[in-house]
Protein backbone atom coordinates (compact mmCIF):
# COMPACT_ATOMS: atom_id res chain seq x y z
CA UNK A 1 0.00 0.00 0.00
CA UNK A 2 1.39 3.35 -0.98
CA UNK A 3 0.07 4.92 2.21
CA UNK A 4 1.93 2.73 4.63
CA UNK A 5 4.61 3.91 6.90
CA UNK A 6 6.77 0.82 7.26
CA UNK A 7 5.26 -1.73 9.54
CA UNK A 8 6.50 -1.77 13.10
CA UNK A 9 9.44 -4.16 13.35
CA UNK A 10 8.76 -5.71 16.75
CA UNK A 11 6.05 -8.25 17.36
CA UNK A 12 3.41 -6.88 19.59
CA UNK A 13 1.08 -7.89 22.35
CA UNK A 14 -2.35 -9.29 21.62
CA UNK A 15 -5.02 -6.58 21.80
CA UNK A 16 -6.63 -7.95 24.96
CA UNK A 17 -3.35 -8.28 26.82
CA UNK A 18 -2.47 -4.73 25.77
CA UNK A 19 -5.79 -3.38 27.04
CA UNK A 20 -5.43 -5.23 30.33
CA UNK A 21 -1.85 -4.04 30.81
CA UNK A 22 -2.80 -0.45 30.09
CA UNK A 23 -5.77 -0.53 32.43
CA UNK A 24 -3.62 -2.09 35.16
CA UNK A 25 -1.10 0.74 34.76
CA UNK A 26 -3.82 3.37 34.96
CA UNK A 27 -5.32 1.60 37.97
CA UNK A 28 -2.01 1.91 39.79
CA UNK A 29 -1.83 5.60 38.91
CA UNK A 30 -4.95 6.46 40.89
CA UNK A 31 -3.70 6.57 44.47
CA UNK A 32 -7.03 8.07 45.60
CA UNK A 33 -9.01 5.10 44.32
CA UNK A 34 -6.39 2.64 45.52
CA UNK A 35 -6.55 4.09 49.01
CA UNK A 36 -10.25 3.31 49.41
CA UNK A 37 -9.74 -0.20 48.13
CA UNK A 38 -6.57 -1.51 49.68
CA UNK A 39 -5.92 0.86 52.57
CA UNK A 40 -9.18 2.20 53.99
CA UNK A 41 -10.75 -1.11 55.12
CA UNK A 42 -7.40 -2.19 56.55
CA UNK A 43 -6.92 1.09 58.42
CA UNK A 44 -10.42 0.81 59.82
CA UNK A 45 -9.60 -2.71 60.95
CA UNK A 46 -6.43 -1.56 62.68
CA UNK A 47 -8.23 1.33 64.38
CA UNK A 48 -11.09 -0.86 65.59
CA UNK A 49 -8.65 -3.53 66.70
CA UNK A 50 -6.76 -0.96 68.75
CA UNK A 51 -9.82 -0.24 70.88
CA UNK A 52 -9.44 -2.46 73.94
CA UNK A 53 -13.17 -3.18 74.30
CA UNK A 54 -13.21 -4.63 70.77
CA UNK A 55 -10.72 -7.26 71.88
CA UNK A 56 -12.66 -8.48 74.95
CA UNK A 57 -14.64 -11.69 74.57
CA UNK A 58 -18.33 -10.93 74.94
CA UNK A 59 -20.73 -13.49 76.34
CA UNK A 60 -23.55 -11.89 74.36
CA UNK A 61 -21.66 -12.79 71.18
CA UNK A 62 -21.12 -16.37 72.24
CA UNK A 63 -17.68 -15.67 73.61
CA UNK A 64 -16.49 -13.94 70.43
CA UNK A 65 -14.88 -10.53 70.41
CA UNK A 66 -16.26 -7.58 68.40
CA UNK A 67 -13.14 -7.59 66.27
CA UNK A 68 -13.91 -11.18 65.29
CA UNK A 69 -17.21 -9.98 63.87
CA UNK A 70 -15.72 -6.96 62.15
CA UNK A 71 -13.06 -8.67 60.06
CA UNK A 72 -15.67 -10.25 57.76
CA UNK A 73 -17.57 -6.95 57.60
CA UNK A 74 -14.46 -5.05 56.52
CA UNK A 75 -13.76 -7.63 53.87
CA UNK A 76 -17.21 -6.87 52.52
CA UNK A 77 -16.64 -3.13 52.68
CA UNK A 78 -13.68 -3.48 50.35
CA UNK A 79 -15.82 -5.33 47.84
CA UNK A 80 -18.72 -2.91 48.02
CA UNK A 81 -16.40 0.07 47.78
CA UNK A 82 -14.85 -1.24 44.60
CA UNK A 83 -18.12 -2.25 43.02
CA UNK A 84 -20.03 0.92 43.84
CA UNK A 85 -17.39 3.62 43.89
CA UNK A 86 -14.23 2.76 42.02
CA UNK A 87 -15.38 0.93 38.93
CA UNK A 88 -18.50 2.97 38.00
CA UNK A 89 -16.55 6.22 38.20
CA UNK A 90 -13.86 4.91 35.88
CA UNK A 91 -16.16 3.42 33.27
CA UNK A 92 -18.62 6.33 33.13
CA UNK A 93 -15.57 8.57 32.78
CA UNK A 94 -14.42 6.49 29.80
CA UNK A 95 -17.81 6.83 28.22
CA UNK A 96 -17.98 10.58 28.86
CA UNK A 97 -14.55 11.12 27.36
CA UNK A 98 -15.42 9.19 24.22
CA UNK A 99 -12.81 6.54 24.97
CA UNK A 100 -15.33 3.75 24.37
CA UNK A 101 -16.48 5.44 21.17
CA UNK A 102 -12.92 5.81 19.93
CA UNK A 103 -12.33 2.12 20.53
CA UNK A 104 -15.42 1.30 18.47
CA UNK A 105 -13.59 2.70 15.45
CA UNK A 106 -10.70 0.25 15.93
CA UNK A 107 -10.70 -3.51 15.35
CA UNK A 108 -10.97 -4.05 19.12
CA UNK A 109 -14.42 -3.80 20.65
CA UNK A 110 -14.82 -1.46 23.63
CA UNK A 111 -16.21 -4.38 25.62
CA UNK A 112 -12.56 -5.43 25.98
CA UNK A 113 -12.09 -2.35 28.12
CA UNK A 114 -15.07 -3.24 30.31
CA UNK A 115 -13.77 -6.80 30.67
CA UNK A 116 -10.38 -5.51 31.77
CA UNK A 117 -12.01 -3.21 34.31
CA UNK A 118 -14.12 -6.04 35.73
CA UNK A 119 -11.10 -8.31 36.00
CA UNK A 120 -8.86 -5.71 37.60
CA UNK A 121 -11.42 -4.48 40.09
CA UNK A 122 -12.43 -8.00 40.98
CA UNK A 123 -8.80 -8.93 41.55
CA UNK A 124 -8.19 -5.79 43.63
CA UNK A 125 -11.24 -6.59 45.76
CA UNK A 126 -10.01 -10.12 46.45
CA UNK A 127 -6.51 -8.88 47.26
CA UNK A 128 -8.00 -6.35 49.64
CA UNK A 129 -10.02 -9.10 51.31
CA UNK A 130 -6.92 -11.23 51.72
CA UNK A 131 -5.02 -8.34 53.30
CA UNK A 132 -7.87 -7.81 55.78
CA UNK A 133 -7.84 -11.48 56.74
CA UNK A 134 -4.08 -11.47 57.11
CA UNK A 135 -4.03 -8.36 59.29
CA UNK A 136 -6.84 -9.79 61.42
CA UNK A 137 -4.94 -13.03 61.85
CA UNK A 138 -1.51 -11.57 62.54
CA UNK A 139 -2.36 -8.43 64.50
CA UNK A 140 -5.50 -9.36 66.38
CA UNK A 141 -5.45 -13.13 66.39
CA UNK A 142 -8.72 -13.37 64.50
CA UNK A 143 -9.26 -16.91 63.25
CA UNK A 144 -9.02 -17.56 59.51
CA UNK A 145 -12.16 -18.86 57.81
CA UNK A 146 -12.52 -22.46 58.86
CA UNK A 147 -14.40 -23.49 55.75
CA UNK A 148 -11.87 -22.06 53.31
CA UNK A 149 -13.50 -23.30 50.09
CA UNK A 150 -16.95 -22.20 51.13
CA UNK A 151 -15.50 -18.85 52.09
CA UNK A 152 -13.69 -18.46 48.79
CA UNK A 153 -16.86 -19.35 46.88
CA UNK A 154 -18.94 -16.87 48.87
CA UNK A 155 -16.26 -14.23 48.36
CA UNK A 156 -16.22 -14.77 44.59
CA UNK A 157 -19.99 -14.59 44.36
CA UNK A 158 -19.98 -11.44 46.49
CA UNK A 159 -17.39 -9.84 44.24
CA UNK A 160 -19.52 -10.77 41.21
CA UNK A 161 -22.64 -9.26 42.80
CA UNK A 162 -20.79 -6.08 43.83
CA UNK A 163 -19.30 -5.59 40.36
CA UNK A 164 -22.67 -6.27 38.70
CA UNK A 165 -24.29 -3.69 40.93
CA UNK A 166 -21.53 -1.28 39.93
CA UNK A 167 -22.10 -2.15 36.29
CA UNK A 168 -25.77 -1.31 36.64
CA UNK A 169 -24.88 2.02 38.25
CA UNK A 170 -22.57 2.64 35.30
CA UNK A 171 -25.30 1.75 32.84
CA UNK A 172 -27.85 4.08 34.42
CA UNK A 173 -25.64 7.07 35.20
CA UNK A 174 -25.04 9.47 32.34
CA UNK A 175 -21.94 11.04 33.81
CA UNK A 176 -19.18 10.11 36.22
CA UNK A 177 -20.56 12.62 38.74
CA UNK A 178 -23.99 11.02 38.68
CA UNK A 179 -22.40 7.57 38.97
CA UNK A 180 -20.56 8.74 42.05
CA UNK A 181 -23.74 10.14 43.56
CA UNK A 182 -25.75 6.98 42.92
CA UNK A 183 -22.86 4.86 44.15
CA UNK A 184 -22.68 6.80 47.39
CA UNK A 185 -26.46 6.64 47.75
CA UNK A 186 -26.45 2.85 47.55
CA UNK A 187 -23.25 2.54 49.54
CA UNK A 188 -24.67 3.30 52.96
CA UNK A 189 -27.69 0.98 52.78
CA UNK A 190 -25.33 -1.67 51.43
CA UNK A 191 -22.99 -1.15 54.34
CA UNK A 192 -25.90 -1.39 56.70
CA UNK A 193 -26.93 -4.71 55.18
CA UNK A 194 -23.34 -5.89 55.31
CA UNK A 195 -23.49 -5.27 59.04
CA UNK A 196 -21.16 -2.32 59.46
CA UNK A 197 -23.34 -0.82 62.21
CA UNK A 198 -25.01 -3.93 63.60
CA UNK A 199 -23.62 -7.30 62.54
CA UNK A 200 -26.37 -9.27 60.77
CA UNK A 201 -26.21 -11.90 63.54
CA UNK A 202 -27.08 -9.23 66.12
CA UNK A 203 -30.01 -7.75 64.14
CA UNK A 204 -33.62 -8.27 65.28
CA UNK A 205 -35.20 -11.27 63.54
CA UNK A 206 -37.48 -9.47 61.10
CA UNK A 207 -34.74 -7.11 60.02
CA UNK A 208 -32.31 -9.98 59.58
CA UNK A 209 -34.82 -11.88 57.42
CA UNK A 210 -35.11 -8.91 55.07
CA UNK A 211 -31.42 -8.08 55.10
CA UNK A 212 -30.34 -11.57 54.05
CA UNK A 213 -32.32 -11.12 50.85
CA UNK A 214 -30.17 -8.16 49.82
CA UNK A 215 -26.89 -8.94 48.08
CA UNK A 216 -24.65 -7.75 50.88
CA UNK A 217 -26.83 -9.11 53.66
CA UNK A 218 -26.69 -12.53 52.02
CA UNK A 219 -22.96 -12.06 51.49
CA UNK A 220 -22.38 -11.19 55.13
CA UNK A 221 -24.32 -14.24 56.30
CA UNK A 222 -22.65 -16.63 53.87
CA UNK A 223 -19.19 -15.34 54.76
CA UNK A 224 -20.01 -15.62 58.47
CA UNK A 225 -21.10 -19.22 58.12
CA UNK A 226 -17.95 -20.17 56.24
CA UNK A 227 -15.93 -18.25 58.78
CA UNK A 228 -17.44 -20.30 61.56
CA UNK A 229 -16.60 -23.50 59.75
CA UNK A 230 -19.88 -24.47 58.12
CA UNK A 231 -20.55 -24.69 54.40
CA UNK A 232 -22.38 -21.43 53.57
CA UNK A 233 -26.08 -22.07 53.18
CA UNK A 234 -27.19 -22.54 49.58
CA UNK A 235 -29.98 -20.05 50.06
CA UNK A 236 -27.47 -17.27 50.76
CA UNK A 237 -25.26 -18.35 47.88
CA UNK A 238 -28.34 -18.58 45.69
CA UNK A 239 -29.43 -15.05 46.62
CA UNK A 240 -25.94 -13.78 45.78
CA UNK A 241 -25.77 -15.59 42.45
CA UNK A 242 -29.30 -14.44 41.61
CA UNK A 243 -28.42 -10.82 42.27
CA UNK A 244 -25.25 -11.13 40.21
CA UNK A 245 -27.20 -12.53 37.24
CA UNK A 246 -30.11 -10.08 37.45
CA UNK A 247 -27.92 -7.02 38.01
CA UNK A 248 -25.50 -7.83 35.22
CA UNK A 249 -28.33 -8.64 32.82
CA UNK A 250 -29.94 -5.30 33.64
CA UNK A 251 -26.60 -3.55 33.18
CA UNK A 252 -26.08 -5.20 29.80
CA UNK A 253 -29.62 -4.27 28.80
CA UNK A 254 -29.29 -0.59 29.63
CA UNK A 255 -25.62 0.05 29.05
CA UNK A 256 -24.91 2.95 26.74
CA UNK A 257 -21.65 3.11 24.85
CA UNK A 258 -21.89 6.86 24.47
CA UNK B 1 -24.98 14.38 -6.45
CA UNK B 2 -22.26 12.20 -7.97
CA UNK B 3 -18.96 13.81 -8.65
CA UNK B 4 -18.16 14.42 -12.25
CA UNK B 5 -14.83 16.13 -12.27
CA UNK B 6 -11.87 16.56 -10.01
CA UNK B 7 -11.98 13.09 -8.52
CA UNK B 8 -8.32 12.07 -8.52
CA UNK B 9 -8.77 8.33 -8.04
CA UNK B 10 -11.42 5.65 -7.91
CA UNK B 11 -13.99 6.37 -5.20
CA UNK B 12 -12.94 4.97 -1.85
CA UNK B 13 -15.87 6.43 0.06
CA UNK B 14 -19.32 6.27 -1.48
CA UNK B 15 -22.38 7.66 0.22
CA UNK B 16 -25.74 7.55 -1.50
CA UNK B 17 -29.09 8.81 -0.29
CA UNK B 18 -28.07 8.74 3.36
CA UNK B 19 -30.86 9.59 5.76
CA UNK B 20 -30.89 9.72 9.53
CA UNK B 21 -33.36 11.23 11.93
CA UNK B 22 -33.57 11.37 15.70
CA UNK B 23 -36.97 11.50 17.32
CA UNK B 24 -38.71 12.72 14.20
CA UNK B 25 -36.13 15.39 13.47
CA UNK B 26 -34.31 14.76 10.21
CA UNK B 27 -30.61 15.34 10.76
CA UNK B 28 -29.23 13.96 7.52
CA UNK B 29 -31.55 14.25 4.55
CA UNK B 30 -30.66 12.42 1.35
CA UNK B 31 -26.93 13.07 1.36
CA UNK B 32 -24.88 11.60 -1.49
CA UNK B 33 -21.24 12.07 -2.42
CA UNK B 34 -18.19 10.07 -3.25
CA UNK B 35 -14.58 10.64 -2.36
CA UNK B 36 -11.70 9.64 -4.61
CA UNK B 37 -8.58 7.89 -3.37
CA UNK B 38 -6.01 10.46 -2.25
CA UNK B 39 -8.46 13.32 -2.05
CA UNK B 40 -8.98 15.76 0.82
CA UNK B 41 -12.74 16.02 0.90
CA UNK B 42 -14.28 18.65 3.09
CA UNK B 43 -17.66 18.54 4.76
CA UNK B 44 -18.47 22.09 5.64
CA UNK B 45 -21.49 23.54 7.30
CA UNK B 46 -22.82 25.42 10.30
CA UNK B 47 -23.10 23.72 13.70
CA UNK B 48 -25.93 21.22 13.78
CA UNK B 49 -26.02 20.83 9.99
CA UNK B 50 -25.58 17.06 10.17
CA UNK B 51 -21.86 16.87 9.41
CA UNK B 52 -20.91 14.73 12.37
CA UNK B 53 -23.88 12.41 11.97
CA UNK B 54 -22.80 11.89 8.36
CA UNK B 55 -19.23 10.94 9.21
CA UNK B 56 -20.29 8.88 12.22
CA UNK B 57 -22.43 6.85 9.84
CA UNK B 58 -19.36 6.43 7.63
CA UNK B 59 -17.38 5.27 10.67
CA UNK B 60 -20.09 2.75 11.51
CA UNK B 61 -20.89 4.43 14.84
CA UNK B 62 -24.43 5.19 13.70
CA UNK B 63 -26.84 3.07 11.75
CA UNK B 64 -28.44 5.08 8.94
CA UNK B 65 -32.22 5.00 8.57
CA UNK B 66 -31.74 4.46 4.87
CA UNK B 67 -29.16 4.92 2.17
CA UNK B 68 -25.99 3.13 1.26
CA UNK B 69 -22.42 3.69 2.44
CA UNK B 70 -19.35 1.89 1.14
CA UNK B 71 -15.80 2.30 2.37
CA UNK B 72 -13.45 0.58 -0.07
CA UNK B 73 -16.48 -1.50 -1.01
CA UNK B 74 -17.34 -2.41 2.60
CA UNK B 75 -20.48 -1.63 4.58
CA UNK B 76 -19.55 0.23 7.80
CA UNK B 77 -22.23 -1.56 9.83
CA UNK B 78 -22.35 -5.06 8.36
CA UNK B 79 -18.59 -5.25 7.76
CA UNK B 80 -17.62 -3.15 10.76
CA UNK B 81 -14.58 -5.23 11.68
CA UNK B 82 -13.18 -4.99 8.15
CA UNK B 83 -13.95 -1.27 7.91
CA UNK B 84 -11.97 -0.55 11.09
CA UNK B 85 -8.91 -1.88 9.22
CA UNK B 86 -9.20 0.60 6.35
CA UNK B 87 -10.63 3.63 8.12
CA UNK B 88 -9.04 5.63 10.91
CA UNK B 89 -11.01 8.20 12.84
CA UNK B 90 -10.35 11.25 14.92
CA UNK B 91 -13.57 11.90 16.77
CA UNK B 92 -15.09 15.19 17.74
CA UNK B 93 -14.84 16.02 21.45
CA UNK B 94 -13.20 12.86 22.60
CA UNK B 95 -10.29 12.45 24.94
CA UNK B 96 -8.01 9.79 26.35
CA UNK B 97 -7.30 8.83 29.93
CA UNK B 98 -5.46 11.78 31.52
CA UNK B 99 -2.78 9.60 33.06
CA UNK B 100 -1.98 7.63 29.92
CA UNK B 101 1.31 8.70 28.34
CA UNK B 102 1.70 9.36 24.63
CA UNK B 103 3.93 6.31 24.26
CA UNK B 104 1.49 4.05 26.08
CA UNK B 105 -1.42 5.26 23.97
CA UNK B 106 0.53 4.58 20.79
CA UNK B 107 1.64 1.14 21.94
CA UNK B 108 -1.89 0.28 22.99
CA UNK B 109 -3.49 1.31 19.72
CA UNK B 110 -0.70 -0.38 17.72
CA UNK B 111 -1.64 -3.63 19.39
CA UNK B 112 -5.17 -3.30 18.00
CA UNK B 113 -4.05 -3.73 14.39
CA UNK B 114 -2.47 -6.71 12.66
CA UNK B 115 -0.07 -4.54 10.62
CA UNK B 116 0.30 -1.24 12.42
CA UNK B 117 2.40 1.65 11.21
CA UNK B 118 5.61 2.23 13.14
CA UNK B 119 4.44 4.77 15.70
CA UNK B 120 7.97 6.10 16.12
CA UNK B 121 7.88 7.32 12.53
CA UNK B 122 4.41 8.77 13.04
CA UNK B 123 5.33 10.79 16.12
CA UNK B 124 8.48 11.97 14.43
CA UNK B 125 6.41 13.31 11.54
CA UNK B 126 3.85 14.81 13.91
CA UNK B 127 6.48 16.45 16.08
CA UNK B 128 5.56 14.56 19.24
CA UNK B 129 8.83 12.72 19.81
CA UNK B 130 9.83 14.86 22.78
CA UNK B 131 6.40 14.37 24.38
CA UNK B 132 6.40 10.56 24.36
CA UNK B 133 6.57 10.30 28.14
CA UNK B 134 4.12 13.10 28.79
CA UNK B 135 0.69 12.18 30.05
CA UNK B 136 -2.29 12.98 27.90
CA UNK B 137 -3.66 15.44 30.47
CA UNK B 138 -0.45 17.47 30.29
CA UNK B 139 -0.47 17.90 26.50
CA UNK B 140 -1.51 21.16 24.87
CA UNK B 141 -4.62 21.17 22.71
CA UNK B 142 -2.53 21.01 19.55
CA UNK B 143 -0.45 18.13 20.85
CA UNK B 144 -3.58 16.21 21.84
CA UNK B 145 -4.97 16.66 18.33
CA UNK B 146 -1.69 15.51 16.79
CA UNK B 147 -1.78 12.43 19.00
CA UNK B 148 -5.33 11.73 17.79
CA UNK B 149 -4.12 12.04 14.21
CA UNK B 150 -1.36 9.55 15.03
CA UNK B 151 -3.91 7.16 16.55
CA UNK B 152 -6.14 7.54 13.50
CA UNK B 153 -3.19 6.69 11.23
CA UNK B 154 -1.69 3.91 13.30
CA UNK B 155 -3.60 1.14 11.55
CA UNK B 156 -2.28 2.24 8.13
CA UNK B 157 -5.79 3.20 6.98
CA UNK B 158 -6.72 4.13 3.42
CA UNK B 159 -9.19 6.73 4.67
CA UNK B 160 -8.96 8.95 7.70
CA UNK B 161 -11.86 10.97 9.08
CA UNK B 162 -10.93 14.16 10.91
CA UNK B 163 -13.89 15.71 12.70
CA UNK B 164 -13.51 19.30 13.93
CA UNK B 165 -9.79 18.77 14.11
CA UNK B 166 -8.77 22.33 14.86
CA UNK B 167 -11.70 23.52 16.94
CA UNK B 168 -10.36 25.04 20.12
CA UNK B 169 -6.81 25.41 18.84
CA UNK B 170 -5.00 28.72 18.71
CA UNK B 171 -4.23 30.06 15.22
CA UNK B 172 -0.64 28.88 15.34
CA UNK B 173 -1.51 25.33 16.34
CA UNK B 174 -4.26 25.35 13.72
CA UNK B 175 -1.82 26.17 10.96
CA UNK B 176 0.62 23.51 12.19
CA UNK B 177 -2.20 20.98 12.14
CA UNK B 178 -3.09 21.94 8.57
CA UNK B 179 0.44 21.08 7.50
CA UNK B 180 0.05 17.71 9.15
CA UNK B 181 -3.14 17.06 7.20
CA UNK B 182 -1.43 17.98 3.93
CA UNK B 183 1.40 15.66 4.84
CA UNK B 184 -1.07 12.83 5.51
CA UNK B 185 -2.56 13.26 2.07
CA UNK B 186 0.85 13.48 0.49
CA UNK B 187 1.30 9.87 1.63
CA UNK B 188 -1.76 8.84 -0.32
CA UNK B 189 -4.26 8.63 2.53
CA UNK B 190 -7.71 9.88 1.65
CA UNK B 191 -8.90 12.52 4.10
CA UNK B 192 -12.47 13.31 5.05
CA UNK B 193 -12.34 16.61 6.85
CA UNK B 194 -15.29 17.94 8.83
CA UNK B 195 -15.05 21.59 9.70
CA UNK B 196 -16.96 24.78 10.17
CA UNK B 197 -13.93 26.95 9.41
CA UNK B 198 -14.07 28.30 5.87
CA UNK B 199 -10.42 29.20 5.86
CA UNK B 200 -9.49 25.67 6.77
CA UNK B 201 -11.67 24.17 4.06
CA UNK B 202 -10.44 26.62 1.45
CA UNK B 203 -6.83 25.95 2.28
CA UNK B 204 -6.95 22.15 2.55
CA UNK B 205 -9.76 20.65 0.54
CA UNK B 206 -9.75 19.45 -3.04
CA UNK B 207 -13.52 19.41 -2.99
CA UNK B 208 -16.08 20.54 -0.46
CA UNK B 209 -19.62 19.45 0.23
CA UNK B 210 -21.59 22.25 1.82
CA UNK B 211 -24.14 20.81 4.21
CA UNK B 212 -26.97 22.85 5.61
CA UNK B 213 -29.94 21.48 7.55
CA UNK B 214 -29.02 17.94 6.62
CA UNK B 215 -28.82 18.51 2.88
CA UNK B 216 -25.89 19.04 0.53
CA UNK B 217 -26.46 22.51 -0.87
CA UNK B 218 -23.35 22.58 -3.05
CA UNK B 219 -20.47 20.30 -3.92
CA UNK B 220 -17.46 21.62 -5.78
CA UNK B 221 -13.85 22.68 -5.53
CA UNK B 222 -13.34 25.68 -3.23
CA UNK B 223 -12.77 27.88 -6.28
CA UNK B 224 -15.82 26.40 -7.97
CA UNK B 225 -17.98 27.13 -4.94
CA UNK B 226 -16.80 30.72 -4.85
CA UNK B 227 -17.58 31.29 -8.49
CA UNK B 228 -20.93 29.49 -8.14
CA UNK B 229 -21.99 32.05 -5.60
CA UNK B 230 -23.41 35.24 -7.02
CA UNK B 231 -21.15 38.18 -6.44
CA UNK B 232 -17.96 36.17 -6.39
CA UNK B 233 -15.95 39.21 -7.45
CA UNK B 234 -15.93 42.35 -5.36
CA UNK B 235 -15.14 45.72 -6.95
CA UNK B 236 -14.69 48.69 -4.67
CA UNK B 237 -13.59 52.25 -5.39
CA UNK B 238 -14.16 55.91 -4.54
CA UNK B 239 -15.59 57.61 -7.64
CA UNK B 240 -14.41 61.17 -8.41
CA UNK B 241 -18.03 62.10 -9.21
CA UNK B 242 -21.30 60.45 -8.16
CA UNK B 243 -22.48 57.58 -10.35
CA UNK B 244 -26.10 57.25 -11.30
CA UNK B 245 -27.81 54.18 -9.81
CA UNK B 246 -29.73 53.59 -13.04
CA UNK B 247 -26.40 53.36 -14.88
CA UNK B 248 -25.14 50.88 -12.32
CA UNK B 249 -28.27 48.79 -12.71
CA UNK B 250 -27.37 48.11 -16.33
CA UNK B 251 -24.12 46.37 -15.34
CA UNK B 252 -24.06 42.67 -16.29
CA UNK B 253 -24.12 39.99 -13.59
CA UNK B 254 -24.35 42.57 -10.83
CA UNK B 255 -25.30 40.91 -7.54
CA UNK B 256 -25.34 43.87 -5.18
CA UNK B 257 -24.52 47.55 -4.85
CA UNK B 258 -23.44 49.07 -1.58
CA UNK B 259 -22.54 52.64 -0.68
CA UNK B 260 -20.21 52.98 2.23
CA UNK B 261 -19.44 56.63 2.94
CA UNK B 262 -18.11 57.78 -0.43
CA UNK B 263 -16.98 54.30 -1.46
CA UNK B 264 -18.92 52.16 -3.85
CA UNK B 265 -18.84 48.38 -3.40
CA UNK B 266 -20.13 46.22 -6.24
CA UNK B 267 -20.46 42.44 -6.28
CA UNK B 268 -20.56 40.60 -9.54
CA UNK B 269 -18.36 38.60 -11.87
CA UNK B 270 -15.42 39.29 -14.14
CA UNK B 271 -17.93 40.59 -16.69
CA UNK B 272 -19.08 43.16 -14.18
CA UNK B 273 -15.52 44.39 -13.76
CA UNK B 274 -15.05 45.02 -17.48
CA UNK B 275 -18.40 46.76 -17.71
CA UNK B 276 -17.68 48.99 -14.71
CA UNK B 277 -14.42 50.11 -16.23
CA UNK B 278 -16.03 51.08 -19.50
CA UNK B 279 -18.90 52.80 -17.69
CA UNK B 280 -16.39 54.88 -15.74
CA UNK B 281 -14.50 55.72 -18.91
CA UNK B 282 -17.71 56.82 -20.67
CA UNK B 283 -18.56 59.21 -17.83
CA UNK B 284 -14.93 60.31 -17.42
CA UNK B 285 -15.05 59.37 -13.78
CA UNK B 286 -11.86 58.33 -12.05
CA UNK B 287 -11.97 55.37 -9.69
CA UNK B 288 -9.75 56.19 -6.75
CA UNK B 289 -8.30 53.31 -4.78
CA UNK B 290 -9.84 50.76 -7.08
CA UNK B 291 -9.73 47.22 -5.65
CA UNK B 292 -10.93 44.07 -7.34
CA UNK B 293 -10.93 41.03 -5.04
CA UNK B 294 -12.28 37.51 -5.15
CA UNK B 295 -14.94 36.70 -2.65
CA UNK B 296 -13.82 34.22 -0.02
CA UNK B 297 -15.37 30.86 0.68
CA UNK B 298 -16.99 32.62 3.61
CA UNK B 299 -18.97 34.86 1.25
CA UNK B 300 -19.81 31.90 -0.97
CA UNK B 301 -20.93 29.88 2.02
CA UNK B 302 -23.28 32.57 3.21
CA UNK B 303 -24.67 32.97 -0.28
CA UNK B 304 -25.08 29.25 -0.94
CA UNK B 305 -26.63 28.36 2.38
CA UNK B 306 -28.84 31.41 2.31
CA UNK B 307 -27.69 32.11 5.84
CA UNK B 308 -27.63 35.87 5.28
CA UNK B 309 -31.25 36.01 4.31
Amino acid sequence: MSTAVQTAPERHATPYAAVLRTEARLFRREPGALFWVVAFPQLLLIILGSIPSFRKPDDGLGGLRLIDLYVPVLVLIALVMIGLQTMPTVITGYRERGILRRMSTTPVKPSALLGAQFGLNGAAALVSALICLTIGRLAFDVALPRQAFGYALALLLTAAAALSLGALVTALARTAKVAQAIGTGIFFPSMFCAGLWIPVKAMPDLMAHIVVLTPFGAAASALDQAFAGAWPSWSHLGVLAGWAVVLSAAAARWFRWE
Amino acid sequence: MITSSGTPGAPVVEVSNLRKSYGGRTVVDDVSFSVGEGEIFGILGPNGAGKTTTVESIEGLRVPDSGRIRIAGLDPVADHAAVTQVLGAQLQESRLQDKLTVREALELYSAFYPNPADWRVLVERLGLTDRLDARFGKLSGGQQQRLFIALALIGNPRVVVLDELTTGLDPRARRDTWEVVEDVRARGVTVLLVTHFMEEAQRLCDRIALIDQGKITALDTPQGLISQASGSTIISFTPSAPLDDTDLATLPALASVEHKDDRLILRGTDDTVTAVLSLLARHRITAHQLRVTDATLDDAFLDLTGAHR
